[in-house]
């Protein structure tokens, strides 16, 4: 019998993974699916109860419902139970993180930087005394957490910040001089995280107080979207950190950060399934009801489209959150979180997953971009206009972009990730791509399957993963370790991985909803895998063209370009119908009706 | 105080299209969301509420699919102690009278002070499984409760009638409640509460185990019998009212009193 396999990260692109190994949503346990909607209940009930008072910064009623949210356990996810939280596995997590989503920008982000970025680098890197002294708090709501890493002349670069700590001369203390910048929750925070130079070049992590004397704050800064949310500066002014406070090991900080920000990148990947979701419903509503040419909207074949493709999008962005939360929960099965070195532990099994990780992040945001813009578009004039949620919601999704690492630098760790993968032979790159000449020599396009469901797509998925290995190959012989200064090139391979998990994703998980339920049950599901196989495949094929032009010319361009058109057949499905059919259904359901719980 | 509570898992049709299914006589619910029966949930946060300030242990009980166990798990998750499925297809798709009977055949053994049920299901709606319990149990029942207060074996409730008028009515303990909407706020169900339900018991019953013979089972043991389902027919849109706006508004408000509005 198949069993689930923990595959390593970066895997998927040299395996072709079966659907009984991967977790999908239609595998969700009851408790799981329970979690999921008290969750959504909770957000209803109290959270959308209150939009309107929400919309712009409003700290009391913010400090108000995490604290409801933190009573039911929804603040504490990631937080063990010997503290007080809720230590629930990361599947669970992100339902909730997806179904906070759902609800008012302003408390959904703050709900978010609280359990991700603000509580994280403490529950997964504080002593047993710091978390003693903190995290119950941070569980409860009673403390709101911030992460104050960005500088104004550091951001991507964050290890290169300036904040300076300095040793008192009784050594009780770090002086804390500097200014932290877009740090959200700020404006109500009490606890942060916060990161700087011991002797000008340690870069460490810092737990500080609010209330201590020497921080302060200076005023929101008016931002495109989320207006709900807090975003400040810091300014740290002598504040007297007492070396208690020091967060992880001096010098080492960026350990603190860099896993902090690992978990955080898929945490947002949830929160955009949880927005799409939510705009779809909006956008077919409205499609349903408004009326031109004597007929609701919904019935046009443009309209059909933009609704199909939201669907496709979020449905593949949905199948890959779930699929790695699942594979981090796998990866952190052996550490236990009272342990003294949990930390670390939870540090290394979460970094071997930083590929997947910004996958996700990098697709979530990019997909919400998508159904935002699509949804002002269905929604016509009214989009544009500011009492309308999907106005502010178009204006909300652009900063998923940019924070928590800009989607430019996911891009070169995703591909650093797997050069190194690749270099320490954790990964069999190597092996991997020597095959793939191999086949391309003799004439084994692809072992036939039994023509089951998706056989085409299946292939297509696979000869991806080829196309993508070849030119990996050609890249990294060309430029050897000088390849990720070739930001350009590194950008078009981080395109095919990213497309590589995204296509498989969909496709397991449709393959999955066939096995478990009655094959009529799985249409949707399988039209929308295919759907977006057979827009991507295409679009990976051209990736690769414009690579090998930038690695080759005149005669090995030409001998590459014949080794990339045996991968790159594929006949086009009707892809017209497909989506036609996927938006037919969710029109019928007058929602996004793909998971159910 | 021992407190049974009968729930039923429904589907949630206020926002989605409904479809009559291949056989006539059941909506196309594969698309819906599901959840417990409004009315359901005030009943257990109200036996919650119960056991909170006087002590005691709640059984829910379900008679339906595998998926109504979620619904259990729920209950139990705001604070039943233990739950009970009747998960035997032969009792599925009878009528009320038919789940009143496999229900109290169920828990014929089971003593209790009091068992809630909700006033009606939001499926279909017919309100007539608490009473009937009720008769089948020979206790004291009422419906329509919106407000309950147990002491010295009495239940003391509410009922709401037509009008907005309400009825005071004290039964001797142990009765049968039908409980309405709005008697309390229900609370959210929390993690720590999901975390708790895991270890409570859940049983299953088939129609063997309550000694139900077969000819009592779902439809053969129904009293109605269900020919067809389908949707209203779309009649004359609206009716316009033609005067002064004085005059239109009478007319306007004596329809809203009329229909209970006022």
């Amino acid at each position: 019998m198949i069993k689930e396999r923990m595959f390593k990260g970066g895997e998927f692109l040299i395996t072709d993974a079966l659907p009984e190994e991967v977790f999908s949503p239609e595998d969700f346990t009851q408790e799981q699916r329970l979690i999921a909607q008290s969750a959504e209940k909770f957000i209803l009930g109290e959270v959308v109860e209150r939009k309107d008072e929400l919309e712009e910064m409003n700290p009391v009623l913010l400090r108000q419902l995490l604290l409801k949210a933190g009573e039911l356990g929804f603040l504490s996810a990631d937080i063990p139970e010997t503290y007080g939280g809720a230590e629930l596995d990361k599947v669970s997590s992100s339902l909730i993180g997806e179904r906070v989503g759902q609800g008012p920008s302003g408390f959904a982000i703050s709900q978010m930087a609280h359990t991700g970025i603000g509580s994280l680098p403490i529950a997964l890197f504080g002593t047993a005394e710091q978390k003693k002294k903190y995290l119950p708090k941070l569980a409860s709501g009673e403390l709101i957490g911030a992460f104050a890493l960005t500088e104004p002349e550091h951001g991507s670069d964050a290890l290169g910040a300036k904040t300076t700590a300095v040793l008192s001369p009784d050594g009780k203390y770090y002086i804390l001089n500097g200014q932290k910048q877009f740090i959200t929750n700020a404006g109500f925070a009490d606890v942060y995280s916060t990161y700087a130079q011991v002797d000008g070049e340690k870069f460490t992590s810092f737990i500080v107080e609010r209330a201590w004397k020497g921080v302060s704050l200076d005023a929101e800064e008016k931002k495109m979207g989320i207006h709900g949310s807090s975003t400040c500066s810091v300014v740290f002014q002598d504040v007297k950190v007492p070396v208690e406070n020091v967060l992880g090991e001096i010098g080492r900080g960026h350990v603190v950060a860099l896993n902090t920000l690992n978990v955080g990148r898929y945490k947002i990947a949830a929160l955009t399934v949880g927005v799409a979701k939510m705009l779809i419903g909006e956008a077919v509503q409205h499609a349903k009801t408004r009326v031109q040419f004597g007929r609701p909207i919904c019935e046009f074949g443009l309209i059909k489209q933009k609704i199909a493709e939201m669907v496709v999008k979020t449905y593949v962005t949905e199948s890959m959150v779930y699929r790695t939360a699942r594979l981090l929960d796998l990866a952190l099965e052996g550490v236990d979180p009272a342990d003294e070195d949990a930390g670390r532990k939870t540090g290394d099994a979460l970094r071997s997953y930083a590929l997947e990780c910004s996958i996700n992040k990098i697709f979530g945001s990019e997909m919400l971009g998508y159904v935002a813009d699509e949804s002002v578009q269905i929604m016509g004039g009214y989009g544009y206009i500011k009492d309308n949620p999907i106005e502010g919601a178009y204006r909300d999704s652009r900063i998923h972009r940019i924070w928590e690492g800009t989607n430019e630098i996911m891009r070169l760790v995703i591909v650093n990730t797997l050069l190194r993968a690749g270099k320490t032979g954790v990964l069999p790159l190597r092996e991997a791509c020597a095959r793939v000449k191999e086949n391309l020599k003799g004439n084994a396009n692809e072992a036939s399957h039994e023509g089951g469901l998706l056989e085409d797509e299946r292939a297509m998925v696979a000869r991806a993963k080829q196309m993508m290995l070849l030119v990996i190959d050609c890249a990294i012989k060309k430029y050897g370790s000088a390849l990720p200064n070739e930001q350009e090139v590194v950008g078009l391979l981080a395109y095919m991985i990213i497309e590589v998990f995204a296509m498989e994703s969909g496709l397991l998980r449709a393959l999955k909803k066939a096995m478990k339920e009655k094959e009529e049950r799985s249409i949707i599901h399988r039209a929308a895998a295919q759907v977006y196989i057979h827009e991507s495949f295409p679009r990976v094929e051209m990736m690769v063209k414009e690579t090998l032009a930038a690695l080759f010319e005149g005669e090995d361009l030409a001998t590459k370009l014949t080794d990339l058109k045996k991968l790159a057949q594929f006949i086009p499905a009707n892809v017209v119908a497909l989506r036609r059919e996927i938006a037919e259904s969710v029109i019928a359901a007058s929602r996004y009706h793909l998971t159910r719980l | 105080m021992n407190i049974i509570v009968c729930v039923k898992r429904v589907p949630e049709t206020s926002e989605a299209e409904i479809a009559i299914d291949k056989s006539g006589k059941s909506i196309r619910a594969e698309d819906l969301v599901f959840d417990i029966n409004e009315w359901d949930n005030y009943a257990v946060e109200e036996a919650v509420r119960i056991k909170e300030s006087q002590g005691g242990t709640i059984t829910v009980v379900t008679l339906g699919p595998p998926e109504s166990q979620d619904t259990l798990r729920r209950s139990l998750a705001m604070g039943a102690d233990e739950a009970v499925h009747l998960s035997d297809p032969a009792l599925f798709d009878g009528d009320p009278y038919a789940t009143a009977r496999a229900l109290h055949a169920a828990l014929k053994d089971k003593p209790f002070d009091l068992l809630l049920t909700g006033v009606q299901a939001g499926d279909d709606g017919y309100g007539q499984v608490g009473p009937i319990l009720g008769e089948l149990f020979h206790v004291p029942h009422a419906t329509m409760v919106t407000k309950l207060t147990v002491e010295d074996k009495k239940a003391r409730v509410h009922r709401e009638l037509e009008g907005g008028m309400e009825e005071v009515v004290s039964l001797d303990l142990p009765a049968v409640l039908a409980i309405q909407t709005g008697i309390n706020e229900p609370r959210y169900v929390s993690i720590m509460g999901i975390r708790k339900a895991k270890s409570k018991s859940l049983r299953e019953l088939t129609c063997t185990d309550i000694s139900l013979a077969p000819e009592d089972c779902g439809p053969a043991g129904s009293l109605i019998e269900m020919k067809g389902l389908f949707l209203p027919p779309t009649g004359k849109a609206a009716e316009i009212f033609k005067g002064s706006p004085d005059d239109v508004s009478i007319k306007v408000i004596d329809i809203v009193k009329e229909k209970g509005g006022l």
